[in-house]
């Protein structure tokens, strides 16, 4: 068991420009050393950033409809509306159907409460899996670097050169759209962008005196990066697994707005949805389409919200 | 600088070998059957057979790879499965154009307003201005295109009817019709890359603006004018270059969510099309292009960086 105390360095080498918040605490204030405190103090930060809690409410919302739909919708996710035993189809918003309803007479605005879980089940999936990995790979080549750095380096270079959406799109049509291969792809797309972020990391790290100690101790590599490096780049973790969920929503909402959706046909899909309804805006039926176009955005918004104060009270 | 460029094509190489394997794999290796997908599956044995036989789908895998490879070197890939009789190179050449036309009339909207607003921020750090570019920037470039797309075709297209709501103009039209009709989505991507470009400029020019040789530059009594000019641009514009350059793949080949809103013919919904087919030889050729793209504009950033920055050069040189 190691001992080494590390003075909690959260620079990430990243180019983020710190605004002197910290102007305002007294000269006697001494800073607290100890990684707890110091965790704490960053939550209490956090809920204190009017961002965060505007990004941190609008996304509990999405993820309450997600697990408890019931809880707002007002009809059912394949429920036709009836105004007096007549199905209504196509109209605008009203009293009966808050957002209107779609070209079949179904509730736009329960359907966008019932499409919430789609993408807040897939997308942090992709991200967790994505970062999983990626922190193992940036770990490996940050530290050992040589040629399995090099190695690794151009494979990620020949997927970053692709946009992520076209790759998906061509593993998608190879190994049939299901949710298992959704969230792998997306994870496998999204790794290696997360490995160069952590490998960087790393690198900075690595040369740090207590890592030098380790190595000096004869502690394995393996030790040393599980037990020693990666408690010093968790914050970098957080931060991109925030930002990686983000991009994985807009992801998996543009493929199943391409046609690429998982779950069955009849199932609310925020992107399905638009798909089904944007070519009728122009012949003035936008309900359709726009309001889960909002909720995509609401939500993609509120991740990044959460992803910046975050980044901004890790980096002060 | 000649030993930097030849690394770099050398290195760019490797990349598009990788890419080629990757596409190679993805088309011809997985699939069960590819002759059997693309006919469908009512068609008869012998049109699969026939559809083997002359696409070389049971020749052995090293003499497919072969075979790819030669059609890159010649440029020739072959016959579109899903058009037959036309070569894919006839289908692809027109969607780059017009993905290369949309993509040059949106960065003459988004380089200079997205440059001019992260400077301002960056002038008039933490005050509101400063706040209100950066947090509309970070909304406006989190919203997927094609979300922004179908909200400003509803405001701008439908509501307030000052743009076409599509983009398929008609044949024949004039340059500034044409101009008019694809204007909209060059609209929905100056919404999408403003927030980024303004916030990389942003960072960048906060660097340059607290540096000693604005300050130096300052007291040998410049204007504001030219020294924002002449030093402050020269060294914030890097990042915003290099970001530029990195983009150009997913500005030509990306964007397919908002093509396909505005149903506008360009590369990304050549690939949407041609995944669906699914039509292989379309598909590797239309996603190579956006591979090469994206690594001469890469090199092109580089190259710009290097011309604006001599210590870059010195680097470069090695």
């Amino acid at each position: 068991m190691s001992t080494t105390e590390q003075p909690s360095s959260t620079s990430t080498g990243d180019d983020i420009t710190i605004t002197p918040d910290t102007a305002q605490t007294p000269d006697s204030y001494i800073p607290p050393t100890d990684r707890n405190t110091i965790k704490k103090e960053q939550r209490a930060e956090l809920f204190r950033t009017p961002s965060f809690i505007i990004g941190f409410s609008i996304t509990a919302f999405w993820v309450l409809c997600a697990v408890l739909p019931g809880l707002f919708a007002r009809w059912g996710e394949n429920e036709a509306v009836r105004v007096d035993d007549r199905t209504i189809a196509r109209q605008g918003p009203q009293s009966t159907a808050w957002f209107g309803t779609d070209s079949i007479g179904q509730d736009v605005y329960s359907r966008v409460i019932y499409g919430a879980d789609n993408v807040l089940v897939n997308a942090p999936l992709s991200a967790g899996i994505a970062v999983l990995f990626g922190a193992f790979l940036g770990l490996l080549m940050g530290y050992y670097r040589g040629w399995v750095d090099e190695v690794l380096s151009r494979i990620i270079e020949a997927v970053l050169s692709l946009p992520v959406v076209l790759l998906a799109l061509m593993v998608l049509v190879t190994f049939g759209a299901s949710r298992t291969v959704l969230v792998l792809t997306i994870a496998g797309l999204f790794t290696p962008v997360v490995a160069r972020t952590v490998r960087a990391a790393v690198m900075t790290e690595a040369q740090l005196d207590y890592v030098t100690s380790a190595k000096l101790r004869g502690e394995p590599g393996m030790f040393i990066m599980l037990r020693e490096i990666f408690p010093n780049i968790t914050n970098v973790l957080v931060v991109e697994f925030t930002v990686r969920v983000a991009y994985a929503i807009f992801t998996v909402a543009t493929l199943s707005f391409l046609g690429f959706s998982v779950g069955s046909a009849t199932d609310a899909d925020w992107g399905r949805d638009i798909a089904e309804g944007y070519s009728l805006i122009q012949a003035g039926q936008w309900w359709i389409s726009i309001f889960p176009a909002i909720a995509i955005a609401s939500l993609v918004i509120a991740i990044n919200l959460i992803a910046d104060s975050i980044a901004k009270v890790y980096s002060a | 600088m000649l030993r930097y460029i030849t690394r770099r094509l050398l290195l760019s190489l490797i990349t598009l070998v990788l890419i080629l394997i990757a596409l190679f794999a993805l088309t011809r290796v997985f699939p069960n059957d590819p002759a059997r997908q693309l006919a469908g599956p009512f068609a008869s044995e012998e049109r699969v057979q026939d559809l083997n036989e002359r696409l070389g789908f049971q020749d052995p895998l090293p003499t497919q790879f072969g075979r790819l490879f030669r059609d890159v070197i010649t440029l020739d890939f072959g016959e579109s499965f899903s058009q037959p009789g036309v070569r894919v190179i006839d289908l692809v050449k027109p969607a780059l154009w017009n993905s290369a036309k949309l993509v040059g009339l949106s960065l003459l909207l988004t380089l200079p307003l997205s440059i001019f607003g992260g400077i301002m921020a960056a002038r008039k750090k933490d005050t509101l201005l400063d706040r209100s570019i950066v947090s509309f920037g970070l909304a406006s470039a989190s919203i997927p295109d094609f979300v922004s797309g179908v909200l400003l075709q509803f405001l701008i297209g439908v509501q307030l009817g000052w743009l076409p709501a599509l983009s398929n103009a008609p044949r024949d039209s004039g340059f500034f019709t044409s101009l008019k009709f694809i204007l909209l989505p060059a609209l929905a991507i100056l919404f999408v890359y403003f927030g980024y470009i303004a916030r990389i400029t942003r960072a960048g020019a906060i660097t340059a603006f607290e540096a000693d040789y604005t300050r130096t530059a300052y007291m040998k009594g410049l204007s504001n004018r030219e020294v924002i000019r002449k030093h402050v641009l020269r060294n914030a514009l890097q990042p915003t270059v290099a970001i530029t350059g990195t983009q150009m793949g997913y500005l030509f080949g990306g964007l397919v969510g908002l093509e396909v809103v505005f149903n506008y013919p360009g590369l990304g919904r050549l690939i949407v099309n041609a995944a669906n087919a699914p039509d292989f030889p379309l598909l590797q050729t239309a996603v190579l292009a956006v591979a090469i793209i994206f690594m001469l504009a890469t090199l092109g950033a580089d190259l710009i960086i290097a011309w604006m920055n001599p210590r870059a050069r010195l680097d470069l040189g090695e």
